[in-house]
This record gives structure tokens, C-alpha cells and sequence, in this order.
């Protein structure tokens, strides 16, 4: 695969370790992402504005910033990193912090797409399956789950593509470690530092440019899809 | 109290309700002991409000039900079960089938749902019952209103309902569509053992299909009763729907008579002709006459052109409203119902136990296929 693409073997580690972290990034906030979503398509409570504008936030802050707060949170002399220690979670300078940067930057991107799709269910179908003896574990589970999954896949998508593009917090965060933390963008930016990186770094930014119009392709056609599947017959 | 008395009240719907919405309040208590109970009203009249109440999707401010003895709703004692464990089939105006489910899994939904022990509800029998074998495969957004109305039907059926809630399921549907739904809805009718309320604002749906009707208006019950009673008087309706007021009598197929089209029905008042309907000889049909299409004669006419004739006598005269009062006549045994003008009463001086003829055009007997005489199957 390194060869057929021509990458050498900083690039394809910077690639391998991206995609890593990215996956690690979406998985870890899908949970996350659904229970938002519903609670800001569903809820009714005070303070939902706020919390709508905390989970948007990342979206707006310079990615420094958020970076910079992870690193005073999750660093190794943060509230949350000394308590997380003990029990093995490292986040400081590791791949896993990368995952959690990139996870709290695209996590609006998630929550959105996931929202926007709740918002679009019909719930009179769920009545109708309450009427038919299904319990509210069982309405969600059976009825609003499946008419949302398009709206989850695109919402991993987003997040998914944010995350393989992620820099300002990653780089603040934990740094640009090359096997560990140099994620694709990161490389890309190392790679311009140095004399002669130019290729490299073109062959990088080609790769991002695909992965990025595919995802965002992909969550297009599922959002189209999603919006003809939730429609009451 | 026959057996059969006793065995209808253990599935009994009791409802007493009193509920606000808005400037909208509802103060409601009836019975419903089926096979089918109509909730007729205008729209607004708060029929809706009270299925959605009885199905558990609304919390009453105040009030009782119960279904078979089984208390539903009690605010007095704080009892509310969750429409999920009522075991109330609801069949809704818009279908609401799962557009992710093929029609199979839909019908399945219900029964995957219901304990064990209450799966009485037959899958195969049900299909057959609604005719709709053939869109097992298939998915809710290729099927046509009138289908996707059996599926939904069938689907709640499945469930095993203690009662079965239908609320206007033909009010989206076009007339010929409502003609292909209305004997499925017969034979659940007269083949279930699930009692059915059926909501709906047109008085010839109740008329055809209710054994009885409760009347609504502004969240009020003005009438109650068996079907063959509540229209004859045409206080108990409202506006254009007034003009639909009449009795509904029982009768059997004698005869065709196929020179002319016509077939011959025999009741309690006598032959009664309308025009070719689709029922063997010897079957029962239901037969709605509108107070508006029946003349008084005090003497047997003779050289009409209307065909159909019915010695009675005067049982009743309404209090009526404006120019016209609502004359109840008693055919034999039969029910008939005229609407005449004050001035025809006095001019014939009609007084009750008065010896009369009933009128009918046998094409009043028609009125485009939703005013047909119906089969009705045992």
C-alpha cells in the first residue's frame, strides 16, 4: 500500500497513525453524540442553550485554545490527568490524546448531524409503537434508532473527517511525535518545515484533499437518504 | 341479562372523562360494549382527544377508564398505565406504518410485543381477513392509502387489543378507496371478538357500519345509544349533516330481479326494491332510509312512480326545528323516519297512532354506493 501510493515511511506512519487516531476519535464519541443529540432534539430543561453552546464551542474557539485547555485539564499535572493516571489512562504526549483532541473537535460536527436527524423522525410513529406495546427502550431501539442510523453514519463521518484534519489542538495538546502523535496534518506541517519536504508534503495533501471529499460525499448522499427513509407512510 | 349480554360486558370500554386543552374542554362518560361503537361528531367535536386518551397518549386532568373491569385511567386513585401495557389497538387517520420495516415486519411489530399467554391474534386468519397476502414483501411507501389503512388494521389486530380504536381510518382516503376498506371493516366487525370503536364524522359510515353510536359535540355527548335509534332524530346532528338523519333497518336479500337491475329486500315492513346490490338471496343487509327521502300519505297512493310503499302508523312526532319536524312512523315493526314540513303536518293532521303510508324512491336507496344497502356476514 506505501509503495503503490509512493509514500516514504514517515508519511505512511503519519497516514496509518491518523486514520488511528481518527477511528479511536469516532468511536469514543458516538455514545457521547447520540445521548447529546436527544437530549438537545428531545429535552426540555433549563440550561439547554447553554449546553448547546459548550458542545459548539470547539466549533468557534480557536483550536489553540481548546489544545491548551486539554493540556491544563488532562496533562500530567491537570485536575483530571493526576486522577486518570492511577488508573492507566494516559493522554499527555500519547496517540490517545491526539484521539481525545480530535474526539472534542469533531464532536459538534457529530452531535449535529445526529440532532438534525432526530429532529426529522416522525413521532407519531413512535406512538404508534408505544399503542402497539412497545416500552420507551424498546420505541428507541426499534423505531427511532433504525430511522436515525443515517443520520449517525453521517455524523461520524463529519466527525471522522474532522479528525483526520485536526492540528491546532492535537499539535498543542500533545505535541508532533512522529510514531506517536504526528498525525497527517501535522506531518504535512513538519514536512514544509524542512528543505526538500515539499513532495512529501504534496503527496500528504493529496491524500487529505480525497479522504475529505469522500467523507463529505458520502455524509451528502446518507443526509438525502435519511430524509427519504423518515417520512411517515 | 342473556349470556350474551354478560359475555359482551367482561370486554366493555367504560369512559368518564374530563379533560382541557387550551380554550377546548371535554366532559365525556359513555359505555362501549360493541361489536362496533361509533364516536360521531363534527370535526373539533373532541373525538380525537378522546381515543388519544383512551389509548394512553394524553393524561386526562380528571377521570375513569376501564376496559373489560381492567382500570386504565383513574386520577382519583392515581392510576395511569402507560399506553404501552394497555393493550389498545390503534389504528391512526394517517396509518403511521414503520417506513423502515417491510409490510411483514410491521404486522409482526405488535405481536413480538404482546405477553405470550394474550397472542390470541392469528397471522394467517388476519392476512386473509384483510386481503392483503400479497404485500407481505413489500415496503409501507409502495403501497397504495387503501392498503397501507388494511396493513395498519392488521398490524393492530396483531397486537391482541382488548379494544380496537379506529379514528376516521377512511377520512384520507378517496371514495373509491373508502369502498374498498368499508367490507373489511364489516367483516372485522362481524368476525372479531375484539370490540371497535370506530371515531368518524360521516353519518353514512356510521350509519353502515356502528351497532352503536355516541354523539359528540363541543366535548359533549348529546346522544348515546343503539345505532338504529340515535339518527332518527335529527336534533342529534348538526348542520349539513342533518340532512343525513334517517333509521337503519334490518333486512335479507329476496330476490333479484335482473330485467331491471333491481333487488328485493324483505324486512319487517314489507318488500322494499332498491337498486342491484351485491348480496346473494338470503343474505342479511343493513338498509339506511334518510328521514328526507320519505313522503307521509293518509291513504294508500296509487299511479306513483315510487316503488316502494309501507302501510304503519304514526309513533312519534319530533319537536323539530324551524319549517320542517321529523315524524317517527312504525312499519310493521320497523323504524321509519319523515321529514316533512309543519304546514304537510297540519294539513294531513297527523296525530300519533294515526294509520299512515310510508314513501321511499328506490333510487334514494342508493346514493352512490356509500348509502347501499350493506351485507352484513354472521
Amino acid at each position: 500500500m506505501a509503495e503503490f501510493l509512493g509514500l516514504g515511511p514517515q508519511e505512511w506512519t503519519a497516514v496509518r497513525l491518523s486514520v488511528w487516531v481518527a477511528l479511536w476519535a469516532t468511536a469514543g464519541s458516538l455514545p457521547f453524540g447520540v445521548a447529546v443529540a436527544l437530549v438537545l432534539a428531545r429535552g426540555r430543561f433549563w440550561g439547554k442553550s447553554l449546553l448547546n453552546g459548550v458542545v459548539h464551542l470547539p466549533l468557534v474557539m480557536p483550536p489553540v485554545v481548546t489544545g491548551y485547555l486539554l493540556l491544563i485539564t488532562f496533562g500530567r499535572r491537570g485536575p483530571l490527568g493526576q486522577l486518570l493516571e492511577p488508573l492507566g489512562i494516559v493522554f499527555s504526549f500519547r496517540w490517545t490524546g491526539a484521539a481525545l483532541a480530535c474526539a472534542i473537535m469533531g464532536f459538534p460536527l457529530m452531535v449535529r448531524a445526529i440532532r438534525l436527524s432526530i429532529e426529522a423522525v416522525d413521532r407519531r410513529l413512535e406512538q404508534a409503537a408505544s399503542t402497539l406495546g412497545a416500552g420507551r427502550f424498546w420505541v428507541f431501539a426499534t423505531v427511532t434508532l433504525p430511522l436515525i442510523t443515517p443520520g449517525i453514519i453521517a455524523g461520524m463521518i463529519l466527525c471522522f473527517a474532522k479528525a483526520m484534519g485536526e492540528f491546532g489542538a492535537t499539535i498543542t495538546f500533545v505535541s508532533n511525535i512522529p510514531g506517536e502523535t504526528q498525525t497527517l496534518p501535522s506531518a504535512i506541517y513538519s514536512f514544509i518545515q524542512v528543505p526538500g519536504g515539499d513532495a512529501s508534503a504534496l503527496r500528504l495533501t493529496a491524500i487529505s484533499i480525497a479522504i475529505s471529499l469522500a467523507a463529505l460525499m458520502a455524509s451528502e448522499w446518507l443526509a438525502g437518504h435519511a430524509a427519504r427513509r423518515v417520512t411517515a407512510a | 341479562m342473556t349470556a350474551g349480554d354478560a359475555a359482551a360486558d367482561t370486554n366493555a370500554l367504560e369512559v368518564d372523562l374530563r379533560h382541557r386543552a387550551g380554550a377546548f374542554s371535554l366532559d365525556v362518560a359513555f359505555r362501549a360494549r360493541g361489536p362496533l361503537t361509533a364516536l360521531f361528531g363534527p370535526s373539533g367535536s373532541g373525538k380525537t382527544t378522546v381515543v388519544n386518551l383512551i389509548a394512553g397518549l394524553l393524561r386526562p386532568d380528571e377521570g375513569r377508564i376501564a376496559v373489560g373491569g381492567r382500570v386504565l385511567v383513574d386520577t382519583a386513585r392515581g392510576v395511569f398505565v402507560p399506553a404501552h401495557r394497555r393493550r389498545i389497538g390503534y389504528v391512526f387517520q394517517d396509518a403511521r406504518l414503520f417506513p423502515h420495516l417491510s409490510v411483514r415486519a410491521n404486522l409482526a411489530y405488535g405481536r413480538w410485543f404482546a405477553p405470550r399467554a394474550e397472542r390470541s391474534a392469528d397471522l394467517a386468519a388476519i392476512v386473509e381477513l384483510l386481503g392483503i397476502g400479497r404485500l407481505l414483501d413489500r415496503r409501507p411507501q409502495g403501497l397504495s392509502g387503501g392498503e397501507r389503512q388494511r396493513v395498519a388494521i392488521g398490524r393492530a389486530l396483531l397486537a391482541s387489543p382488548a379494544v380496537l380504536l379506529m379514528d376516521e381510518p377512511l377520512a384520507s382516503l378517496d371514495e373509491a378507496r373508502k369502498a374498498e376498506i368499508l367490507p373489511y371493516i364489516e367483516r372485522l366487525r362481524d368476525g372479531m371478538r375484539v370490540p371497535i370503536v370506530h371515531v368518524s364524522h360521516s353519518v353514512a359510515e356510521v350509519a353502515r357500519l356502528a351497532t352503536d353510536v355516541v354523539v359528540l359535540k363541543e366535548g359533549r355527548v348529546t346522544a348515546a345509544g343503539p345505532a338504529a335509534t340515535v339518527f332518527r332524530h335529527a336534533d342529534a346532528l348538526d348542520g349539513a349533516e342533518r340532512d343525513e338523519a334517517g333509521t337503519v333497518i334490518d333486512a335479507s336479500v329476496a330476490a333479484h330481479d335482473e330485467r331491471f337491475g333491481m333487488s328485493v329486500l324483505r324486512c319487517r315492513a314489507g318488500e322494499v326494491c332498491v337498486p342491484r346490490i351485491d348480496a346473494a338471496p338470503g343474505d342479511p343487509v343493513r338498509l339506511r332510509i334518510r328521514s328526507r327521502d320519505v313522503m307521509i300519505a293518509t291513504e294508500r297512493p296509487r299511479g306513483i312512480s315510487a316503488l316502494n310503499i309501507f302501510p304503519g302508523v304514526v309513533a312519534d312526532i319530533g319537536a323539530g326545528q324551524g319549517t320542517a319536524v321529523d315524524v317517527m312512523l312504525d312499519c310493521g315493526g320497523d323504524p321509519v323516519a319523515a321529514r316533512i314540513t309543519r304546514q304537510s303536518l297540519a294539513g294531513l293532521g297527523l296525530t300519533r297512532g294515526m294509520p299512515v303510508f310510508a314513501i321511499v324512491k328506490s333510487v334514494a336507496l342508493d346514493g352512490g354506493g356509500e348509502f347501499a344497502p350493506a351485507p352484513i356476514r354472521a
